[in-house]
């Protein structure tokens, strides 16, 4: 149950994305088959709309591939955050978590474990498969019936995954250390993609905005220890 | 298959294959007992700085330009989101709110 909630937001998210990321698909020349099996094998929210824009436009494969790459490193970072809380699992259950792990299913996972979830196995697969399913199932509905569904918009549900962030970043921001590293990594990612770097931006915000959290971390001890040191003196 | 589904397919194998190796890896094979303390307190920062980049590009682009105006809807619902977030603790409260003001506002027409 817990992991159809944390699931819930991510699907109402997911599924008109998917749906729009079908309808687009085909319009670049895919045969819908071949959409399903992107939204099977690749997963990949921005990456999939990338992949399609650049494959209708004929781009050979190896461009394609170093593309997405870069599109989708953010998620070597993810996966290394994550690293130290999955130990436990069994490499066989690595292997399938990361093949689904995406910016949502992070999110939502990393913020359950930061604020001291027990790992449950039951949890984490329910919500990554539901998340999974739901991704196919709305690629399939745009790729055989795009013309169907009607704008989402008044619903507001193309908002829904950027409504989740939201709700995910306060949980994160435990002390005003992490709101001025969040603060700062939204500033350098904006900063980034005005300067045209609309690839790399999120990657290079979140290395340059980790970094900014362990210098001012080591700027506080190391004052602390000189409070701490000044106290024994005296 | 003709030629064009045998790119597509090549296509869809090398990107999958690009994100899934970033993905799988490090939890894999990265071993945290080992790593020194200064890269485990930086990894502890990445969801918080991932995030926070994330939801910079969602809010503060508008058809791929930069917008800080009012008239900019994600990024005015983004506000008081984060207000809801922090005051209610509430992770579906917020969502709820966050999209109910979207869809809100698009019906009075902003």
């Amino acid at each position: 149950m817990e992991g159809v909630k944390r699931a819930l937001p991510i699907v109402l998210g997911y599924v008109p994305v998917a749906f729009a990321f079908g309808v687009l698909a085909v319009k670049n020349g895919f045969p819908p088959y071949l959409a399903i099996a992107m939204s099977v094998f690749l997963y990949a929210g921005s990456g999939q709309f990338v992949a399609a824009s650049l494959c209708g436009a004929g781009v050979g494969v190896l461009s394609v591939t170093a593309s997405i790459f870069v599109v989708n490193l953010r998620h070597l970072l993810m996966s290394a955050s994550l690293a130290p809380h999955l130990a436990p699992l069994s490499r066989l259950q690595k292997f399938i978590f990361g093949y689904e792990m995406t910016d949502e299913t992070f999110g939502v996972h990393s913020t359950a474990f930061q604020r001291g979830w027990q790992l449950s196995l039951p949890t984490l697969f329910v919500c990554n498969h539901l998340a999974h399913g739901s991704w196919i199932f709305g690629t399939i509905l745009g790729a055989y019936c795009g013309g169907l569904i009607r704008d989402v918009k008044p619903l507001g549900l193309d908002y829904a995954l950027t409504a989740m962030f939201l709700a995910l970043l306060v949980p994160q921001c435990r002390s005003r250390l992490h709101v001025a590293v969040a603060a700062f990594s939204m500033f350098l990612c904006v900063a980034f993609k005005m300067l045209g770097m609309t690839q790399w931006n999120v990657v290079l915000a979140a290395v340059v905005g980790a970094c900014f959290g362990v210098a001012l971390l080591r700027l506080g001890q190391k004052r602390d220890g000189l409070r701490a040191g000044a106290g024994r003196h005296a | 298959m003709n030629d064009h589904e045998l790119y597509l397919a090549c296509c869809i194998a090398g990107s999958s294959l690009a994100t899934f190796l970033p993905r799988v890896l490090p939890m894999m094979c990265l071993s945290t007992e080992s790593l020194p303390p200064a890269v485990r307190d930086w990894l502890s920062f990445v969801p918080v700085s991932i995030m926070a980049a994330l939801i910079g590009t969602d809010v503060f682009f508008v058809d791929g330009a930069f917008s800080c105006s009012p008239d900019n809807l994600f990024l005015m619902a983004a506000i008081p989101s984060l207000l809801v977030a922090w005051w209610s603790r509430s992770f579906f409260g917020t969502i709820a709110f966050a999209m109910g003001a979207v869809a809100l506002c698009r019906w009075l027409g902003w």
